[in-house]
């Protein structure tokens, strides 16, 4: 949906659509505003009614500290509004980029997103109704077999008697030794297919979710509000690790934003969770003072912030290498992709295998960004099959992503 | 005389039928296995075998179903602004130690060093580093320093409970010293200067463990000022060195390497015109700049002051030097010959203030003043006058001195009379020590105000006038230790930190902008240095008679630094310099009495027999000098003078000062005496013991089995024909040029004559004919290394920037001897020329590591896989494949892989299998093992491991490539090995790109000199090396290798 759009501009928003406002919008200004509530700053739908004029919004956007130095009176009243919270200045935006954004935030409309709660917990239930449908008619159906079975074997007696054939002795079926062999092997068979794939799983984790600290919901974040995974996650453009956000970039926004007053929030044992209280919460780690607004600091005017210990849930083993910058900044996968639909997710569960066989077959599968990025044009000959038209593009593994030290070193 | 070329050691010299047999054993200890009949024809019932299946099925199934542990994820409470988790931040910085200076960059990950290369930026080392530099990190992870503050050896809680006895002390006045090694740093100077003015009876002491007061002085003699003059190795033509190290550890060894090698690279396009410096060394030991020179002459060490006159009677009046050796004499008159056509340069690392006015004298008649020796930015390593020292010692004897505070140095290990210091030291009321550990002096000390490690400190260093090269904190400080300069302020009564000052000088100096960009860059450097002359206006008549009048013995001592260990500080208890192999002798983990087999073998029965070559026990020597003895092993060592014996400083440590280096080796320093100067060589007397002791000598090690490896020429046969290698090359191989079917090229047309050689095409049909089996396309990157043989020095930074980068296991003495040391980069030294006399040996320095064969035969072998080959070139390790055969170890022909017999750190899974000898073990401390590298898995046992041509770094570059949307160029990618390497002997790159270093070098300009290592069995490597060039008359043994080379192959 509309979420996946937020990370389609992911690690490419800078080139992204001058018109493309949503697109925009997300990428500089969703981690402060929302387009219908008030967030760390004001919620901006009406703007174009509220503002003296749409100059005025322009040189506000660039450099809003400069606006108000200048003594604008309306400038002057958002800023003491808003406990004089300085806005980010945006330079480089053009005026037409503005505009969409503009166009964008006055022309919003709040998502429909589907109920929660039912949502998860309904699905798997009619699953296990048809599963078991099935079983049930297995199960009549062998019977059914069984009973026939017999009978037949009741008749061919009958007629043996009256044609005169002796009938064989009935050698009970534990004593069968056809019988004895082929559940034998079966057995045999169905504990090694057991074993292997037991030997293959271990120490994979697909689906983990573990509880957390704090009960932090991405669903919320970054599905009802739209903030961009990589507001947060900031290294993932430059680094091997996404990084967890410390306290302080919470922060950012939850200095204003004291109570939850979304849908009510269920874990996924059902129970209630009262996301307000999940805030205060943040409120203790960070060593922020919600009655006085303010840090709380040592005597050195150091914050008194303890770090959340989270659990962690993606992970690799030590002889993995693993680069997000590589595959999100390089690559342009989707948080995704990887990930499954974090956006979705009040509680995040490890939605892939993370295995090594999932790795390869994506590396196999997936098309490098061969003829944008110059990187690659020391790959003379596969630039000149594609010239040729023998290629339509040149896959991860084609260029040595299933070697061994890709990834292990 | 031997059949052989080069050779290792005497025992692969001598080929005994012992060595062979240690070469042929794949394991170097018995096996714990009983292989007779017994075991060999026993019965195994069916029912022990049913129960040992069900056991192990068992113990599988109860292993296998241990439950994931559940980890944590813990980010930043507050997440400083300039670090990204998994981003390394890199510092300029500068490594001092003990007057040793090198501007260097320092990368941190998440606020921890974990590594130390040289800064590009200097112009004086240009990047160069050493194996002390690159293994300070480890040091600063020792487990041993200090953790606070003590007062009689027990710890105290805060500064406050030191300072105010100390200042009580100071106060209470009478004599007031302050002992410290050479300082050059301006603001260290300040707040000393700070701290003499508030205790008008202070005095500050500059002592040098290692000394250059002979020069300081003869300097002072000659030129009117006590100082070390700048010198510039690289314009000289003609270096003469009297027994001065200076490529190993000579005053700034990384700067005069980096001069050195300049005036000794030769492309082999230019041929023709090739001109190199001529190096010639006189000396009584083997040093490791020994073993560099094109030619070199041995004498006893009493005799410096002899050759000097001679060499300086040879240069002014063209006497015939008669120093009593013949082979000396004639290199004397050859060398004052070079030495008059200009350029040239003398040094000396003699400490005899008579013999260093010989050498200036020597200096000022070829006119090396302004053109070699530059006064104008005098060298700032050295400051230390040996008298002054004496003079403290016997001041604090006669109970003269009322507070010693000692910063940098270690009297009562390194002081020649430790006893008679430590008698002084309890007369002595306040004694302060700045020591990191409780060192010999620091246990003796009342106060213990434990100093910052470098690399948490701020601060500035002087190398030379007016460069400067600043210190900026890479980590908080790990433990309560405070600044010495800090704790000189606060006893001086100043409000300001030592930080405070340290702004305030520069910024005053250089304005705000300046100073954060200095920073930035780590230094500040006149833009054009001025080299200037002066006159000498010293005794020559006088120095002469006094140093000729040395007396010497029949056997005479050198006592000297060694590459690894230098003068010994907390680098005695780092693991790593511990088990770097020295360069010359090839031993780790020890000290010993270096001797001329000759001599050994004649007169002290050691090395008797061919067994005890091969036999780690050597037999143990008594050295005595005046009162002072010390009983160490001998190690056998080609190119001894037959009448010297050396020993190194470093070792025979007391138990504070760590684990690792607690009583090992003998403490040696005690073998120094003092004549006006510290003298580092005496008469001695040896005598032999029955005792024989275990030595790591690594020597043959992994050894080649004197396959032909190596290609020497000299110069004026290189320059006659510079296609020499080229022509045998071709003839080894002309065979496999053309396809099995295809008709014989007659000649060698196809590939053009001379210089119009194509070497690209040659080795591409090669790569094509010589073997059955398809070619593998290498299409967008090929890794590829060229190793100049002509300019390493064996120096071995690379050897610990390599263990440094890739968690490189230390597995300790024992193992070392059972040939199981890991290093994955290691430096063969190769000796050449007649083991009973010593002028004739020459030395060979080779870097090994894993050739990365593009058809390798430790690929074909794996059962699993686990080697095999990228697209790439690379020859991969995939560890958590391997299953531990060996058999790529043994299929081998360069034995570069290492495996991994135990569990060297702590890596496998199961507790309680760590390897531990009791001396190692401090490097798997959780706060050590923070210097490991996040980037690179750390090896569990029974794995295989090696060289990986730094794939971490690859795929960095690579990735910053393709973030830049830029091909791969030379600057993204440097390995380990390449950017420690102060001679730049060491080019990587891709070597498709046809810009790239590595393809000029092979195919454009020095394509005269490359050769692969055992081109003929087709194992294709991608490391190439370039011959040897000599500038001498003769190359040992000649230059035909036909002989070895059939007898072999």
């Amino acid at each position: 949906m509309a979420l996946i759009a937020v990370l389609t501009v992911f690690g490419s928003f800078t080139q992204a659509n001058a018109q493309d406002g949503k697109a925009l919008f997300q990428a500089n200004c969703a981690s402060c505003h929302n387009p219908i509530k008030d967030a760390t700053g004001p919620a901006l739908q009406g703007i174009t009614g509220r503002a003296p004029s749409t100059e005025w919004i322009h040189k506000w956007v660039k450099n809003s500290a400069a606006v108000i130095a200048s003594g604008d009176k309306y400038a002057n009243g958002i800023y003491t509004k808003w406990n004089k919270t300085a806005m980010t200045a945006f330079p480089n935006l053009k005026e037409e980029e503005i505009d969409a954004i503009i166009k964008y935030v006055e022309e919003y409309k709040p998502p429909t997103t589907t109920p929660s709660g039912g949502d998860t917990a309904g699905s798997p239930a009619k699953e296990a109704d048809n599963t078991w449908l099935y079983v049930l008619v297995t199960i009549v159906l062998a019977v059914l077999a069984l009973i026939l079975i017999r009978i037949n074997k009741g008749l061919h007696k009958v007629a043996n008697t009256e044609q005169g054939i002796p009938n064989k002795k009935d050698v009970p079926l534990k004593r069968n030794k056809v019988f004895i062999a082929v559940v034998g092997i079966l057995l045999f068979i169905l504990a090694g297919y057991w074993m292997v794939n037991g030997g293959v799983e271990m120490g994979r984790q697909q689906n983990y979710m573990p509880k957390q600290p704090i009960f932090y919901s991405h669903k919320v974040h970054a599905g009802i509000n739209q903030i961009n995974c990589q507001y947060c996650h900031a290294g993932v453009n430059d680094s091997r690790q996404a990084m967890i956000p410390s306290t302080n970039v919470c922060m950012n926004c939850h200095k204003q934003i004291g109570e939850y007053t979304g849908e009510q929030l269920f874990d996924h044992e059902g129970n209630k969770i009262d996301g307000t209280a999940q805030i205060q919460e943040l409120y203790k780690y960070a060593g922020w003072d919600p009655a006085k607004k303010e840090y709380k600091r040592d005597n050195q005017g150091k914050i008194l912030a303890t770090p959340i210990k989270w659990t962690k849930i993606h992970n690799l083993a030590d002889f993995v290498y693993f680069n997000h910058s590589q595959h999100v900044r390089v690559g342009k996968v989707q948080c995704q992709t990887c990930h499954g639909p974090i956006q979705e997710m009040d509680e995040v569960k490890q939605f892939e295998s993370l295995s090594m066989g999932w790795c390869i077959n994506c590396h196999r599968e997936t098309k490098v960004d061969f003829q944008n990025n110059n990187y690659y044009s020391i790959f003379e000959k596969y630039h000149q099959e594609i010239k040729d038209g023998k290629r339509d593009g040149v896959t991860e593994a084609e260029l040595g992503g299933l070697e061994c030290q890709k990834c292990h070193y | 005389m031997s059949q052989k070329k080069y050779w290792k050691g005497l025992e692969e010299l001598a080929n005994t039928p012992e060595y062979q047999q240690s070469v042929a054993n794949e394991f170097n200890e018995e096996l714990p296995l009983d292989l007779s009949d017994n075991l060999l024809n026993a019965t195994t019932p069916r029912r022990d075998f049913l129960k040992f299946l069900g056991f192990s099925t068992l113990a599988a199934t109860v292993a296998a179903s241990c439950e994931m542990p559940v980890r944590k994820a813990i980010p930043y409470a507050i997440k400083p602004e300039d670090i990204i988790p998994g981003v390394p931040n890199y510092y300029a910085s500068t490594f001092v130690d003990n007057g040793d200076i090198i501007p260097v960059v320092v990368k941190t990950r998440e606020g921890r060093p974990i590594m130390i290369e040289g800064n590009t930026l200097s112009t004086i080392t240009a990047g160069g580093s050493s194996a002390r530099m690159v293994a300070a990190t480890l040091s600063l992870y020792d487990k041993t320093r200090l953790r606070q503050p003590h007062v009689d050896g027990k710890p105290v809680d805060t500064f406050d409970a030191v300072d105010s006895g100390i200042m009580s002390g100071l106060a209470a006045g009478g004599a007031i010293y302050l002992l410290t090694g050479t300082i050059s740093s301006p603001t260290t100077e300040q707040s000393i200067a700070q701290f003499l003015a508030k205790y008008p009876t202070a005095k500050h002491v500059t002592y040098d463990p290692v000394s250059y007061s002979g020069m300081l002085l003869a300097n002072e003699a000659s030129y009117g000022s006590r100082m070390i003059p700048n010198y510039l190795f690289e314009k000289a033509k003609t270096i003469f060195s009297l027994g001065a190290d200076f490529l190993g550890t000579w005053l700034s060894p990384v700067e005069f390497s980096k001069g050195y090698t300049i005036g000794r690279k030769i492309e082999g396009k230019n041929a023709k015109t090739a001109e190199m410096a001529k190096h010639y060394q006189v000396e009584g030991m083997l040093s490791m700049t020994g073993a560099n020179a094109d030619e070199r002459a041995t004498c006893k060490p009493s005799e410096y002051g002899k050759v000097a006159a001679a060499l300086y009677s040879a240069v002014t009046t063209g006497a015939a030097p008669n120093t009593g050796s013949k082979n000396l004499d004639k290199m004397l008159v050859k060398a004052a010959a070079d030495l008059k056509k200009g350029n040239g340069l003398v040094v000396s690392g003699s400490n005899d203030v008579n013999v260093q006015i010989i050498i200036n004298a020597i200096n000022n008649a070829i006119g090396a003043n302004g053109t070699t020796i530059d006064f104008a930015n005098p060298l700032k390593y050295k400051k230390g006058i040996d008298a002054d020292m004496v003079a403290l010692v016997d001041a604090m004897n006669a109970g003269q001195v009322s507070s010693l505070l000692i910063h940098g140095v270690n009297p009562a290990y390194e002081y020649f009379d430790g006893v008679k210091f430590l008698a002084g030291l309890k007369k002595v009321k306040t004694t302060v020590s700045f020591s990191d550990r409780l060192d010999e002096t620091a246990k003796e000390c009342k106060y213990v105000v434990s100093d910052h490690h470098w690399l948490e400190s701020w601060g500035d260093a002087e190398p030379k006038a007016n460069y400067i090269s600043f210190i900026q904190p890479t980590i908080a400080p790990l433990f309560k230790t405070r600044a010495f300069q800090d704790s000189l302020l606060k006893w001086a009564g100043a409000t300001g930190t030592y930080h405070d000052l340290f702004n305030a000088y520069w910024n005053g100096k250089l304005g705000q902008a300046t100073f954060d960009k200095a920073l930035q860059d780590g230094i500040i450097e006149p833009a054009t240095p001025a080299v200037s002359g002066a006159s000498f206006s010293g005794n020559v008549a006088d120095a002469i008679a006094k140093a000729s009048a040395v007396k010497g013995g029949e056997y005479e001592i050198v006592v000297f630094q060694n590459v690894a260990m230098g003068h010994g500080g907390a680098w005695s208890n780092n693991p790593w310099l511990q088990e770097m192999p020295d360069p010359v002798t090839k031993v780790a983990w020890d000290n010993y009495v270096m001797m001329s087999p000759k001599t050994a073998k004649e007169k002290f029965e050691a090395e008797l027999t061919s067994i005890n070559q091969v036999d780690p026990k050597k037999r143990l020597l008594k050295l005595k000098v005046g009162n002072k003895e010390v009983t160490l092993p001998v190690i056998v060592t080609p190119g001894m003078h037959h009448n010297v014996v050396a020993v190194a400083v470093g070792y025979g440590r007391s138990e504070g000062v760590g684990r690792a280096a607690a009583n090992l080796g003998k403490n040696t320093y005690p073998l120094v005496s003092f004549n006006g100067t510290f003298t580092y060589n005496a008469p001695v007397t040896i005598e032999k013991t029955a005792e024989f002791y275990p030595v790591a000598v690594t020597q043959t090690h992994n050894s080649a089995e004197t396959r032909p490896i190596i290609y020497e020429y000299t110069l004026e046969k290189f320059k006659e024909n510079p296609y020499e290698l080229i022509d045998e090359r071709r003839e080894a191989i002309e065979h496999y040029l053309t396809a099995p079917n295809e008709e014989h090229h007659e000649g060698h047309d196809a590939y053009g004559k001379g210089d119009k050689f194509d070497a690209k095409k040659f080795e591409e049909d090669f790569r094509k004919n010589g073997t059955h089996y398809p070619v593998h396309e290498s299409m967008g990157l090929h890794w590829a290394m060229s190793i100049d043989l002509n300019t390493c020095t064996g120096c071995a930074a690379c050897v610990i920037a390599c263990q440094a980068e890739n968690n490189v296991s230390v597995v300790g003495k024992d193992r070392v001897i059972k040939v199981q040391e890991m290093s994955w980069l290691k430096i063969d030294r190769y000796f050449s020329g007649d083991p009973n006399d010593p002028d004739t040996i020459q030395t060979v320095f080779q870097p090994m590591l894993c050739q990365h064969c593009d058809n390798a035969p430790c690929e074909n072998v794996c059962p699993v896989s686990a080697t095999n080959h990228s697209s790439e070139g690379l020859n991969q390790m995939a560890y958590n494949r391997c299953i531990g055969t060996k058999y790529c170890a043994n299929n081998c022909p360069f034995k570069v892989r290492r495996f991994n017999w135990f569990d060297w750190n702590g890596a496998d899974c199961f507790d309680d299998n760590l390897y531990e000898d009791g001396r190692r073990d401090d490097i798997n401390d959780d706060l050590t093992r923070m210097v490991l590298n996040p980037d690179v898995t750390v090896r569990s046992r029974g794995v295989m491991e090696k060289c990986s041509f730094c794939v971490q770094r690859l795929q960095d570059g690579k990735l910053t490539a393709k973030k830049e949307g830029t091909p791969l160029k030379d600057h993204h990618v440097k390995t380990a090995c390449q950017s420690a390497c102060a001679n730049g002997c060491i080019t990587f790159g891709n070597v498709n790109d046809k810009e790239s270093a590595v393809f000029q070098d092979r195919y454009v300009n020095n394509k005269e000199r490359l050769f692969y290592m055992l081109e003929s069995i087709h194992v294709l490597p991608n490391v190439s090396y370039l011959s040897k060039i000599r500038n001498t008359d003769v190359v040992m043994n000649g230059s035909e290798h036909d002989e070895v080379y059939n007898k072999h192959i």
